[in-house]
């Protein structure tokens, strides 16, 4: 198990326990030492829906290029205790080559663990514990983990203090001398096997523990609410509600320090309607939800779309229907989001692809409502949003124009705005009023325009005063019924969505380089340095596309050309620019939920080749890569070896025979 | 310009071009007047005005007014006017509606905006009727009244009684006025409007097309309340926990004045309202954060 030595490109590593054990706190000190180390990674975590006293379970994946996803296996896994543990008997993936340490306190080893034919190794978790004043277990499965998975010791007791750091002084020495413990021990058992380094040895194979500049450690639901902070963002109300609000509690205190405000709500219906009382006052505005919040705020979404007033409603999904699975993941409010709200309600659909994008996403979703002055609905979910991450800085979103502005006062505002920040996106648009105009030439807040878009007093400017209307409406914002209004002003709300440029953001495309921007849509065909044309389109959204990326790199290694498209602006749909990218390739459509929601959708617009294929299936399991090849090859039945996919196999990979069938990229075998 | 430049406003400089789609008679013409009044006494620029509502006859206020305002969803005026008043502190935010829109299916929000205790001004002007919907029952309606279709046995449930509710909720200032009465409404209105936390104005203002015959009876039965519920040294939370049955012995639902104004609870709202200007440094800050 010394995979940094070997040829291994990652490890996934597994803690669990029940409540109070801490086995969440040992993931997050073994990502942070990873941090440390000049790794990337990623930890998900599983957990039952009690307050206190659940079972829980840290999964990581820890490797030296980015981590996109949990991978198909476990390698690794620490049991602190046995309890219930056959409720992540899904989620812990075990097979013939993993490893399991247990407390040798713990009982007899549950069958489901038995099943999976794992090695057993007995640890005396709690014992070695005990011989520490305050040491507890998990603390022990730190070092223990980290000497297996190579980390060195001072990355992993500096991420302890780190992490443990507002507790007191004892209790982070008594969690550093039990870290040191476990990690000897590890060491200096492996000595007595065949197998076993030196601890020299170890030491030189570790990844230096530096102070150079570091990765960041985020998760999710944090990178979406630094996306709402770089979007400024000056305005949150919202509702507590699982998994979505570690977003507001990262930003509650941050917003602060921003400048903003943030406001606890009494219920959905409250925050969302807030949020368009502080866009109305020229703030940017922001909620975040889950499904059954998302439910209770669709009327205030379709409002803030009649009235033209924007703002950003980030659902953080989780299973459904109605309160479904609180506290796991699924990609099913992708239909609500497109087609939740009554009328003809035009609006902007967005989804993140990693935790990273997150950040971006939010910040691009909040500039595009701002400047179309419309909602967005921006869906993230459970797995994106707990899921906590080392990741390189995210970039920030394309350039966006502001908000339509009437004043000239308001353009020199704005551009001060912008010479002090320059990374700031935004650019200020706002046509100088002449001297020539009088208030009264521009007081039709609804009025037509080349653009769909209507200049946006706010209050306080005076001379354009208006009443902003959730009725059907005439230019000016009156109350009218006749069906003239109507048609020109449902014309008007499709037409500024559809007439905007969102550049080359609307997708991830990857051919197999390094992984860009979309680099083709309605004005900018296929661009001439790609590599050779895919033959085959996995095609997909929000958090399946770490697993599908993973999934496209290990065919590729089989000499299939393969291109993955992430969609990250699902409405409006960029049908041209998809089709482009997906033509005369066989096409395969994943979404972790039951309906095929994103397959329908897509072939609504009819933007899918009849041959198109969809895989669908529910949550709230994580998709793994495996999944997605087995299901390549029989759904587009790509390999006469069809029939032998389906087992659990690493993505780690030594044949590069460029003439294997699919079925021996899903095969990949035993790691060792 | 300086404010002496500034020429003083009429009420009726305060209306817009709007032709108010309400009932001759309606009572809400006179709360319209009475407001006007009151932002012309105020001395209050048309532009700082912002007046929200929610769906109903008397929802269609802010169209009538030459302020900025906001028409919204049935029962939400609240909560987007609290969003407003957050964002926009320097704003005179003033919520508007019926006793439907804010009793019945907006009621959650009235307790928590009186909980709140935030800077508005909540007019209600309650008829007792849903009268856009043609006639049925709202929370404020007699139990025994048998005029709705919706309702041919009356509604038999105790009708809501809004300035004790909001008593209870944490307001820090009621008052009940007449429409009948715009003179003296306007007051209460621009002394609603000067109370630095949640000031509900209770108005009654008849439907003369759906309950012609019970409130036409107003105009004589309306009286002075007397005097304040509390007295002001009291802390609101404990006033409002020891005297709310004094205001059920002492209230008839007709007495009309300030029935309570407290200065603001040392409760703040729930709103972080953050101070630094240079949101890019911040930014840097937090940014430089994760990588610990």
């Amino acid at each position: 198990m010394v995979w940094l030595s070997g040829d291994q490109q990652s490890i996934t590593v597994a803690i669990s326990g029940s409540g109070g054990s801490g086995a969440l706190t040992a993931g997050f000190i073994l990502l942070a030492a990873a941090q440390r180390c000049g790794l990337y990674g990623l930890m998900m975590r599983s957990a039952g829906p009690q307050v206190r006293g659940g079972e829980s379970v840290s999964i990581l994946r820890l490797g030296p290029s980015p981590v996109t996803n949990i991978g198909d296996r476990v390698d690794l896994l620490a049991a602190l205790d046995w309890r219930n543990i056959e409720r992540f008997h899904d989620e812990l993936a075990l097979d013939n080559s993993s490893l399991v340490l247990h407390d040798s306190s713990a009982g007899a080893v549950p069958d489901s663990i038995l099943a999976s034919a794992a090695e057993q190794r007995q640890i005396d978790f709690s014992r070695h514990a005990a011989e520490h004043s305050d040491g507890r277990a998990n603390m022990i499965a730190v070092g223990v983990l980290g000497g297996e998975i190579g980390l060195p010791l001072p990355a992993l007791a500096d991420a302890a203090e780190t992490l443990l750091g507002k507790k007191a002084a004892a209790t982070v020495e008594a969690a550093k001398a039990c870290i040191a413990t476990g990690y000897r021990g590890t060491v200096a058992q492996r000595e007595t096997r065949a197998d076993g380094e030196t601890l020299a040895q170890r030491e030189t194979a570790a990844p230096a523990f530096s102070d150079s500049p570091r990765r960041w450690r985020i998760s999710g639901n944090a990178a979406a609410g630094l996306g709402a902070l770089r979007a400024e963002v000056g305005f949150v109300a919202a509702y507590p509600i699982t998994p979505a609000s570690e977003m507001l509690e990262w930003l509650a205190p941050r917003i602060e320090r921003a400048g903003g405000t943030l406001l606890q709500a009494e219920d959905e219906l409250a925050a969302v309607n807030m949020l368009v009382g502080a866009s109305f006052g020229g703030v940017p505005a922001l909620t975040a939800t889950s499904g059954p919040g998302l439910s209770l705020m669709t009327e205030g979404i379709g409002l803030a779309i009649a009235s033209e007033t924007p703002i950003l409603v980030v659902d953080v999904a989780r299973g459904g229907p109605s309160t479904g699975l609180p506290t796991k993941s699924e990609q099913a409010d992708l239909n609500q989001a497109l087609y939740g709200l009554h009328g003809d309600a035009p609006h902007l659909v967005l989804a993140p692809l990693d935790v990273g994008d997150c950040a971006y996403s939010v910040e691009w979703a909040s500039r595009l409502a701002e400047r179309l002055q419309t909602a967005a609905i921006l869906l993230s979910d459970q797995a994106l949003g707990q899921t906590h991450a080392v990741i390189d800085p995210p970039p920030r979103c394309p350039p966006v124009l502001g908000r339509k502005r009437i004043y000239a006062a308001s353009a020199q505002d704005s551009a001060q705005d912008s010479a002090q920040h320059a990374e700031q996106p935004s650019a200020p648009d706002s046509p100088a009023r002449t001297s020539t105009q009088t208030p009264a030439d521009s007081i039709a807040r609804y009025a037509p325009s080349p653009d769909g878009i209507s200049p946006m007093p706010s209050p306080g400017e005076p001379g354009y005063a208006y009443t902003a209307e959730g009725l059907a409406h005439n230019a000016k914002g009156t109350p009218s019924s006749s069906a003239a209004d109507h048609r020109d002003q449902l014309s008007k709300l499709a037409h500024k969505l559809k007439a905007h440029d969102y550049g080359d953001g609307w997708a991830r495309i990857d051919r197999g380089r390094a992984t860009k921007h979309a680099t083709v849509s309605a004005d900018k065909p296929i661009a001439a340095d790609q590599p050779a044309p895919a033959t085959i389109s996995l095609l997909t959204w929000g958090s399946s596309w770490g697993a599908v990326q993973e999934a496209a790199n290990r065919l590729r290694e089989q000499g299939l050309q393969v291109q993955t498209i992430g969609l990250r602006l699902l409405a409006p749909l960029q049908q041209e620019a998809l089709r482009a990218a997906i033509e005369g390739t066989r096409v395969l459509v994943i979404e972790v939920n039951a309906g095929a929601q994103l397959f329908r959708y897509l072939n609504a617009e009819r933007v899918l080749p009849l041959s198109a294929r969809s895989f669908a299936r529910p949550g709230p399991l994580p998709l793994r890569p495996f999944e997605v090849i087995a299901q390549l090859q029989d759904q587009l039945n790509l390999s006469p070896q069809a029939q032998d996919s389906g087992s659990k196999h690493s993505h780690k990979d030594s044949h590069k025979d460029s003439r294997e069938s699919v079925a021996t990229a899903s095969q990949k075998g035993a790691r060792r | 310009m300086t404010p002496a430049m500034i020429p003083s406003l009429r009420a009726r400089d305060y209306l817009s071009e709007v032709k108010p789609i309400w009932c001759p008679g309606c009572g809400h013409f006179g709360v319209l007047s009475a407001l006007t009044k009151a932002l012309a006494y105020l001395e209050r620029p048309k532009h700082e005005i912002a007046v929200v509502s929610g769906i109903g006859c008397s929802s269609r206020l802010p169209a009538y007014l030459d302020c900025y305002g906001f028409h919204g969803l049935h029962g939400r005026a609240l909560p987007l006017a609290t969003g407003l008043k957050a964002a926009r502190p320097d704003l005179t935010v003033i919520a508007a509606g019926g006793d439907g829109d804010g009793f019945s299916i907006g009621g959650n929000h009235f307790l928590h905006a009186c909980r709140r205790d935030i800077d508005l001004c909540y007019i209600v002007m309650d008829n007792a009727v849903y009268g856009m919907t043609k006639g049925q029952a709202s929370p404020t309606t007699p139990p025994d009244w048998t005029q709705s279709a919706l309702t041919p046995h009356g509604t038999g449930i105790p009708a809501f009684r809004p300035a004790a509710i909001a008593l209870a909720s944490g307001a820090s200032f009621i008052a009940r006025g007449f429409s009948g009465d715009p003179h003296g409404l306007s007051e209460l209105i621009a002394r609603a409007i000067l109370h630095p936390g949640f000031a509900f104005v209770h108005v009654l203002s008849p439907c003369r097309t759906y309950r012609p015959d019970d409130q036409s009876s107003w105009k004589q039965a309306v009286h002075p309340f007397g005097e304040h519920l509390l007295s002001a040294t009291e802390t609101p939370i404990n006033a409002a926990q020891g005297s709310t049955p004094a205001l059920q012995i002492q209230d008839d639902g007709l007495g009309l004045g300030i029935l309570y104004d407290v200065p603001r609870g040392p409760v703040s709202n729930n709103a972080t309202l953050g101070t630094s200007p240079d949101r890019a440094a911040a930014l840097d800050a937090i940014e430089a954060e994760l990588e610990a």
